[in-house]
């Protein structure tokens, strides 16, 4: 298990929160499209791998994360698609994700909104870390 | 932090977190609650959500907390807040993103007694006819225009299609279609994700309960109303599904760069806002009330769907297996209403978040039935609790912008309930006492068990003593369908 970078749960009264943290941008946003996918009880079928590439512009590292996870809970609802590979690249103001995984076999819950409650990324000493709550 | 002693006691049920608490604040926050109720609360961060909530721009009166507060993201849930019309400002996040969640109540002239044989097969019937479950669609695939006309035309785009009556349509919250929803303000995204949904049910605490009206507290407004002791009566639990859900998240997203236009310094990115007649706000305002529409017509379809599956049940083994509408009302919404604020009636816009609409005798915008008793007010439990029929009182229109409780209120953390309950043993007490659960997933049904709930009585005692609602009858549970 990569130390460095992971995501876990944090007790919240009505939604789900999740601590995640990692070295660097990119692999904080794969870590927390993981951390949403377990939350829900994702489980993807056993099919041919897919893939899909999409850009996004942001305003600040908070907004690129509620942009990503957000188009990422649009695939789901959209195509059934979850991923769980990802290359992720940041060019200033851009992302360019390239994102593979499969049909949802099964989902045990649904995550209706990534919010931007409290939500702030911080530099730590592994790099670095930022709690999200999801509407459920 | 927020603590029990930054508030102060007004009534047994009213407390209220002054002004001067925090420099930031621009109105009090006026909390309904009993001290019991109160010291369970202190443990998440509602109060603290609800002192964020009033630093919004352009309030009036007081950010309102009522009794089944819990903490959400932003603005907490049963938070009430109202804002000048029109240069105050709408907050997405106070509204929520399922957009119009909210209860439609059916009643019935079916005995328990008769229908107890066959409740279990009802329950399945219930669960195949009404599509449930994490981004299920349904028997309907609508066009973009006919989505269109749906978003604008609300419960009356269902009445067109046969999956509604006049008076179901008249027994819901303005009618069942709010003025002023332009589709033109919705992407594209939200279209897509709301073309496959109409008359589904969703996940989570989104349920088909069918009820035993255990006791009547009112008998003036139940025998209005239709309900009776000893009969059954079926409530829906549902919102706008992914068109909501998309609308809600679009427009957070745009009033982040809302906020820094207008110069609004606020305490949480997830409270941004914009003034109601900007442009951003008016968008907003148009794109909301379309979600609202879908909302109403959502639950109508599923109202037509149950009463199939009544029909296909007991429609040849009791008496009358109809189901009339008793009402349908909104707890996630933001709208434009006339209060009395100091001395003068003003328009504002009421943000009512896990709240519900409670507008007493007399006022206008109710049914004619209706406009004796005052709204009636659906409060729904958990699955095996009660749920309660309230109606709405002077009481309410005068000190909580004709607002009230929406429901028990969540008091344990979902990840708590996963660890502490399994939802097979849940499943099987529950059908141990008796009630009928179908559930399309056993961790979210431990995540929804009564335990993480409050005491939806307790709850429901506290806005009667505080006189913003007014009991009329008890519900206890005797089938539960769940996503």
């Amino acid at each position: 298990m990569d130390q460095h970078a992971g995501f876990r749960e944090v007790e919240h009264t009505a939604d789900w929160e999740l601590h995640v943290w990692a070295a660097d941008l990119v692999t904080l946003l794969a870590q927390a499209a993981r951390g949403m996918y377990a939350l829900s009880g994702i489980r993807l079928a056993e099919a041919p791998r897919l893939e899909r590439r999409f850009k996004l512009v942001f305003a600040d590292r908070e907004s690129l994360l509620v942009d990503f996870l957000s188009e990422l809970l649009f695939y789901g609802e959209d195509e059934h698609l979850a991923f769980d590979a990802y290359q992720l690249a940041v060019d200033g103001a851009r992302l360019k994700a390239q994102v593979w995984g499969a049909p949802i076999e099964d989902q045990a819950k649904e995550v209706k909104a990534v919010t931007y409650h409290r939500m702030k990324v911080t530099e730590t000493e592994g790099g670095l870390a930022v709690n999200i709550v999801f509407d459920v | 932090m927020v603590a029990v002693s930054d508030l102060k006691k007004i009534s047994d049920y009213e407390w209220e977190i002054p002004k001067t608490f925090r420099g930031d604040m621009r109105v009090p926050v006026r909390v309904f609650v009993s001290e019991r109720l109160l010291n369970e609360a202190m443990r998440d961060k509602s109060l603290e959500q609800a002192v964020n909530a009033a630093t919004l721009p352009g309030l009036v009166g007081h950010v309102l907390v009522m009794p089944d507060m819990h903490q959400g993201y932003g603005f907490p849930i049963g938070g009430v807040a109202a804002t000048r019309y029109p240069d105050g400002v709408i907050s997405p996040g106070a509204i929520g993103y399922d957009i119009n969640c909210g209860v439609r109540l059916l009643g019935s002239q079916i005995t328990f007694e008769e229908a107890r044989p066959y409740l279990g097969e009802l329950a399945t019937a219930l669960d195949r006819k009404c599509p449930s479950g994490v981004g299920k669609g349904g028997q309907l695939r609508l066009s973009e225009r006919e989505l269109e006309r749906l978003c604008v035309e609300g419960s009356r785009w269902a009445l067109k299609r046969g999956y509604a009556s006049e008076a179901d349509v008249r027994r819901t919250e303005e009618g069942g279609q709010l003025k002023g929803a332009d589709p033109s303000h919705v992407s594209e995204r939200a279209k897509k994700r709301g073309r496959p949904q109409v008359g589904t049910l969703g996940a989570g605490n989104h349920f088909i309960e069918v009820d035993l009206v255990e006791k009547i507290y009112h008998p003036q407004a139940a025998q209005v109303m239709g309900l009776e002791e000893g009969k059954l009566a079926l409530q829906i639990h549902c919102g706008s599904r992914g068109f909501g859900h998309q609308v809600c998240s679009d427009y957070v997203r745009t009033f982040q760069g809302a906020v820094k236009r207008y110069g609004i310094q606020l305490p949480d990115r997830e409270l941004v806002c914009a003034p109601m007649d900007s442009p951003e706000g008016e968008a907003y305002l148009a794109a909301m009330r379309c979600a609202a529409n879908y909302a109403f017509a959502n639950r109508q379809v599923l109202a037509h769907w149950v009463r199939e599956a009544f029909e296909e049940v007991l429609g040849r083994r009791v008496r009358s297996a109809g189901l009339h509408q008793v009402y349908d009302i909104a707890h996630n919404m933001g709208k434009i209403e006339t209060h009395q604020v100091e001395g003068k009636r003003i328009q504002v816009c009421v943000h009512r978040k896990g709240a519900t609409r409670a507008f007493g005798p007399g006022y206008e915008g109710l049914p004619e039935e209706y406009r004796e008793i005052g709204q009636p007010v659906l409060v729904p439990g958990s699955m095996g609790t009660a749920s309660w029929v309230l109606v709405g009182t002077e009481g309410s229109m005068q000190r909580s912008f004709g607002s009230t409780c929406h429901g028990a209120g969540r008091t344990m953390s979902r990840s708590k309930a996963k660890k502490t309950i399994w939802g097979e043993d849940l499943r099987k007490r529950l059908e141990g006492d008796g009630i009928h659960i179908r559930a399309g997933s056993m961790a979210g049904l431990a995540e929804e068990a009564p335990a993480a709930y409050k005491d939806v009585d307790s709850v429901v005692d506290t806005v009667s003593g505080a006189g913003i609602a007014k009991k009329v009858a008890r519900l206890t549970p005797v089938a539960v369908v769940k996503g």
